[in-house]
């Protein structure tokens, strides 16, 4: 066994600094200098404070914005760390419902957001939790759904909403590649210039 | 349906475009042929006290591959267990509970990832790149080294030599995974993952809420845990995760990337054996099961869920767990890829996946990970099965079995059949007891046949090497931390050690000429049989638990009956 030893140590340490520590710091040194904005995780600036990441999707509940994806991403309890609390889009902490498809609690919870949307057929998207609980898009038919509360809300006419909706949906890549997407945070961010 | 159709055809058009010309140069790999790292590779090998490698003995070779592996082991162990003494900790997490650190070095060294821990939640930065990025080159260098000794062995003519597993090992890392996870990984960046040693980063939402958005060196993890079958994420929701996978690019390319290696092995034998409609004969059994597998996952996942209807517009498919820039097509796809190759990464959650798509995904797994499979033992995987078919094509015809002009006799075909009982050992029986003694039972989150199909995805995918989940499972206690590590341990060497042992013996024979009276094994007669042979074996075992899961959950959601 002695005579499997050496090389097993030596050939673990190898492996060790060269696939765990030179690969990885390599990847950062090349990304950091050429990619940094993506490198550091793509964040959103406004008036010189970042509000999010590009990629990652935020948590909105007035009326007077779009509505992102339900998320069943948790947080510790502040007052009894050993309970989670709902804390949606928590960007520390990814995790999606994980309800099977025969859940009782996922079938009221759906119906109950359905609800909350003034009843109907609603876009699956719109009143499903995404697998990360940090999905940063929901469908074009789900914010189309929405503007009759936004226009409202902010006094808007629909038709500009219907204009803004149109102007940041992404196709798929080459037409075919993923699925048609709004990006919720680009989209409010979009609102806000339009009018306060 | 015709965009998803197109969909698929460029994945499998770019799959099979790349992986039939790596396949040519990992053969060149394994025979010495590609010599341009060679200063590297000698002075590592040399360091090893192997500076001229000789060809083992499969016994030699296998305690090598044991040595390496159980040293790998304690190195991991360590390091996630003591993660709070040491640097690159910028969460201040601590270190891992003894069984969490058991679980999750077994995880990482069998090539599984199963994920007990939450990553962003659980790992230092030093312990996921210094600990888990070194396993997950290892692992599937291991796995890259048994399949180049297993068709050495084949191939040979009375050598009983199948290589050096030192050697096998530094030339699979240096010359085809860590080339190619540089690129991938430095592609991904470029497509916007994050690589960095920050660990968090603040933002004050639109809305004027704090979100504490959590960073890391991703993408060089992501791109060798896709391409090296291993699967465990830098996040707790793995590639679903918008930093793993943020766009339909991203998600193009690691989805060819689960796939790329163990295909391209297939070619990589049939050149090893000198036989290459050998190794088109495997890939046509492993292409035909994978496609059935995919289709069923996509049909289901895009037919939905009945008990939503009327809630939801039935186009839209079952999108709970699933990601809107991924939609239906690319999550199935990536489901029938990760647990037909025991990659184990997701795009997608698997438990909240309709009953027939869940039941697939375990499937893939059941059958023991030989739909292409994982690095390397994949392969051998496959050819087992290879062996119990000439075995029971001799039967039908009364002749000898035979394979590469090789007699296949008792020896070969006892050890094939003893591997025939890794599967159910790790699945029926370790959930049994885990069912029998209450363990089950606390860690299900779900209620009725779910329940049960949680728990049997948890040993099928430790079982299998594969590493996703049913993640509702609360998997991070002592007993299945324990028992899944057990089955994870399994799964790997329950397959390896009689692999070579089966190389070992053919290697020593004198191949026979090919006569009127051989059985080919490369035409569509055989192929047919392999994938019979296959199905039948797999659905013998596991049909009568699956009906009690995901079939029994299936009838009842088409008759209203929620849990």
């Amino acid at each position: 066994m002695t005579n499997h030893l050496r090389p097993s140590l030596a050939l673990l340490g190898v492996f060790s600094l060269l696939t765990g520590a030179a690969y990885p710091l390599a990847v950062t040194g090349v990304a950091q200098a050429v990619f940094p904005a993506n490198a550091n995780g793509s964040p959103v600036m406004k008036d010189g404070a970042v509000i999010g990441s590009v990629l990652i999707g935020q948590s909105f509940t007035s009326d007077r914005y779009f509505q992102r994806r339900p998320s069943a991403t948790s947080a510790t309890d502040p007052q009894d760390p050993s309970k989670p609390v709902e804390s949606p889009y928590n960007a520390a902490n990814s995790t999606g419902s994980n309800l099977g498809p025969s859940s009782a609690a996922l079938v009221a919870a759906i119906k109950e957001r359905v609800e909350a949307l003034g009843g109907g057929q609603q876009p699956a998207d719109l009143v499903t939790a995404s697998g990360s609980g940090l999905d940063p898009h929901i469908s074009p038919a789900a914010a189309l759904i929405q503007i009759g509360r936004v226009a409202s809300a902010r006094g808007l006419a629909e038709d500009r909403l219907r204009q803004l909706v149109r102007a940041q949906v992404e196709p798929p890549l080459l037409g075919v590649l993923g699925e048609p997407r709004v990006n919720v945070l680009a989209l409010n961010l979009a609102l806000d210039r339009l009018a306060r | 349906m015709t965009l998803d159709l197109i969909q698929f055809l460029i994945f499998a058009t770019l799959l099979l475009a790349l992986a039939w010309p790596l396949g040519h140069y990992m053969a060149r790999v394994f025979t010495g042929e590609a010599q341009f790292l060679a200063p590297v590779e000698n002075a590592i090998l040399r360091l090893a006290g192997q500076g001229q490698p000789q060809p083992q003995r499969w016994q030699t070779y296998m305690f090598s591959l044991l040595a390496f592996n159980a040293a790998g082991f304690a190195l991991l162990f360590l390091i996630l267990r003591f993660q709070h003494l040491l640097p690159l900790n910028p969460q201040g997490f601590d270190g891992l509970s003894a069984h969490l650190a058991f679980n999750t070095a077994i995880s990482f060294v069998t090539n599984t990832n199963w994920q007990s821990y939450g990553g962003e939640t659980t790992l230092s930065h030093l312990s996921q790149m210094f600990g888990l990025t070194t396993q997950n080159f290892v692992s599937a260098a291991t796995g890259a080294a048994v399949a180049a000794a297993v068709a050495r062995g084949f191939a040979a003519k009375q050598t009983r030599l199948l290589g050096n597993f030192w050697a096998d090992l530094t030339r699979t890392t240096l010359y085809i995974l860590l080339p190619a996870a540089l690129v991938l990984a430095l592609v991904l960046v470029a497509l916007g993952l994050p690589q960095t040693l920050a660990g968090s980063f603040e933002a004050t939402t639109l809305e004027g809420a704090k979100q504490s958005i959590a960073i890391g060196p991703v993408a060089s993890q992501i791109a060798i845990k896709q391409l090296g079958t291993n699967g465990g994420g830098f996040f707790n929701v793995n590639s679903s995760h918008p930093f793993e996978n943020p766009n339909a690019l991203s998600n193009l390319l690691t989805t060819i990337s689960i796939l790329l290696i163990p295909v391209a092995f297939c070619f990589t034998y049939g050149r090893l054996v000198g036989d290459r409609r050998q190794g088109r004969a495997l890939f046509a059994a492993m292409a035909v099961l994978f496609l059935v597998g995919f289709a069923a996952i996509y049909g289901a996942e895009r037919l939905g869920n009945p008990l939503h209807a009327g809630l939801v517009d039935p186009a839209s498919g079952n999108m709970e767990g699933k990601e809107v820039r991924f939609g239906i097509l690319a999550s199935s796809l990536w489901a029938a890829a990760t647990t037909a190759a025991s990659n184990g990464s997701v795009n997608a959650m698997h438990d909240s996946f309709t009953p027939l798509g869940g039941l697939v995904a375990m499937l893939n797994m059941q059958l023991g990970e030989v739909v292409f499979g994982g690095v390397g033992v994949g392969l051998t995987g496959m050819l087992l099965f290879v062996i119990i078919t000439v075995f029971l094509a001799g039967l039908m015809v009364g002749r000898t079995p035979e394979y590469l002009g090789k007699k296949i006799e008792a020896k070969e075909i006892k050890l094939a059949a003893l591997t025939l009982l890794v599967m159910p050992l790790g699945i029926l029986v370790l959930a049994a007891l885990a069912i029998v003694t209450g363990h089950a039972q606390a860690s299900v989150q779900d209620a009725g046949p779910h329940g049960l199909s949680e728990l049997l995805y948890a040993y099928t995918s430790a079982t299998g090497n594969n590493g996703s989940a049913f993640a509702g499972f609360t998997a991070n206690t002592l007993w299945h931390n324990s028992f899944l590590g057990i089955a994870m341990m399994l799964g790997r060497f329950g397959y390896i050690v009689p692999i070579l042992a089966i190389a070992g013996s053919l290697a020593a024979k004198r191949p026979a000429a090919e006569t009127a009276g051989t059985f080919p094994t490369h035409g569509p007669l055989f192929v047919t049989l392999l994938v019979a042979t296959i199905l039948i074996v797999g659905a013998l075992t596991f049909l009568p638990v699956l009906a009690l899961g995901p079939i029994a959950e299936h009838v009842s959601i088409l008759a209203g009956q929620s849990f």
